[in-house]
């Protein structure tokens, strides 16, 4: 009775920013080579592939995950949002405008999964401390910056919003 | 690097995992939270043959507090135990280790049954049920049966469940309320696994501690209860000489493995560093 569920590929069926996607997956894939290689969204960065380092940081029904560290069939029936679609939406715009002002990247590879994590920080810890946003982007590795200036520019996103926060 | 090819199946019902496991004895592993797992899958350290996602099973997931205890799901995850006020409550010491497992973006992910299954003698969750007295319920196509936290864990990622039973909740007694007790760890980064940490309860009353419970991770192969210093404060005012007996005592009760960082020395050091410490919070 189970013979025909049990697969090495498996229709998936997941929102990705926002659009319905269907494809057949093989179930070794994990949810970023299916996201940059079957979808053309290469933001999503494979940095180690064993859930260290938060460079494919993406946000699975509103919560960040490890996306090398979920299967792409796991995604079935569930909303992805990549970099690609928080940008276009200007959800992640004064981040990015701070990041840029505060020289908070170099190579840029860790960027998008810094970005994701530091708008969960927003979203969900505006009176985070200093020390808590450190702790909070304690699973991206940055080999750039030395955390300082990605710290600052969170920090002076929090600080925005509490001064306006209707914007 | 990635995952060796493996089949995959969502299932429905608890009823079918079973089947599933029979069928496919050894080739067969539990998807739960994963965060273990496929970070294993990818560096081509395991391959199963077939991966069998519990996650959408209904029932197996949530906190629950009814009859002087704790239910909590096998696969309620870290991040949902961490924020919940009945854990912060009922079992604060569950608050205090959950923000040292791994970031957030794992948290959110990884399970408490999928920790306590896969028994890192580094884990947090491990070493926890130890102190607090945990039993959990494991489920076969024969019914339910219980086992004690202290029973469970046999070895190193070594466990009482068979290859034909899944863990399904978990069980712990809520204390009276002049119960103490607190989670300290030491890493080198946040969110690194373990050096050294310690679980520890005590019942404080008119100045002494009664019915002490320590229990280390990343000391031994499996969570240690450390009987020996347990017995040494047990009745008494946690003097700094009581605490010193008992962080001597340790060397009875721990057997750390050095690892790259820490030679066992080390570990035995730091391990009574933090038992002073956790003493001076239960006091406190």
């Amino acid at each position: 009775m189970n013979a025909k569920h049990i697969e090495h590929a498996v229709e998936t069926t997941l929102t990705v920013n926002g659009a319905a996607v269907t494809r057949r997956v093989s179930a070794r894939q994990h949810l970023i080579d299916f996201l940059r290689e079957e979808l053309g969204l290469t933001g999503s960065h494979v940095g180690c592939e064993h859930g260290v380092c938060g460079a494919c940081t993406v946000r699975v029904d509103g919560k960040i995950v490890r996306g090398c560290l979920m299967l792409a069939v796991q995604a079935d029936g569930r909303r992805v949002d990549t970099i690609e679609g928080l940008s276009d939406s200007g959800e992640i715009a004064e981040l990015q405008h701070a990041f840029h002002q505060r020289n908070a990247l170099q190579c840029g590879f860790c960027t998008p999964g810094m970005l994701i994590a530091a708008h969960d920080i927003v979203i969900n810890h505006p009176d985070a401390t200093r020390e808590q946003v450190r702790e909070r982007l304690s699973g991206n590795y940055c080999r750039c910056t030395g955390y300082h200036a990605i710290v600052d520019a969170v920090q002076t996103v929090l600080e925005l919003k509490k001064s306006a926060p209707e914007s | 690097m990635k995952a060796p090819p493996f089949a995959y199946v969502r299932a429905q019902t608890l009823g079918e995992v079973f089947e599933l496991l029979e069928t496919h004895g050894a080739g067969a592993k539990l998807l739960a939270g994963g965060q273990s797992l496929l970070a294993t899958l990818n560096l081509r350290l395991s391959a199963p043959e077939l991966l069998i996602d519990i996650t959408r099973i209904p029932g197996l997931s949530g906190i629950k507090v009814a009859d002087g205890k704790v239910s909590i799901g096998a696969l309620t995850t870290h991040a949902e135990i961490e924020y919940s006020a009945e854990i912060a409550q009922c079992l604060p010491m569950l608050t205090l280790a959950a923000p040292h497992i791994a970031h957030v973006a794992i948290r959110n992910v990884g399970t408490f049954g999928g920790s306590i299954a896969m028994a890192d003698p580094a884990a947090e969750w491990p070493a926890c049920c130890v102190a607090l007295g945990a039993e959990f319920v494991i489920a076969s196509k024969t019914g339910n049966r219980r086992v004690g936290a202290r029973g469970f864990f046999q070895g190193l990622y070594a466990t009482d469940i068979k290859p034909t039973e899944v863990l399904t909740t978990i069980e712990i007694p809520v204390r009276e309320r002049d119960y103490r007790s607190t989670f300290l760890e030491l890493t080198r980064r946040r969110g690194d696994y373990a050096i050294v940490g310690v679980a520890a309860m005590a019942r404080k009353t008119g100045g002494t501690l009664s019915d002490v419970r320590l229990a280390y991770l990343g000391a031994g192969q499996i969570p240690l209860l450390a009987q020996t210093a347990m017995a040494a404060l047990e009745g008494k005012r946690p003097s700094a000489a009581v605490i010193g007996i008992a962080a001597q005592a340790l060397a009875a009760d721990l057997d750390p493995n050095g690892d790259t960082d820490s030679p066992p020395a080390t570990k035995m050091h730091l391990a009574r560093v933090i038992t002073a410490r956790a003493l001076a919070a239960l006091d406190a």
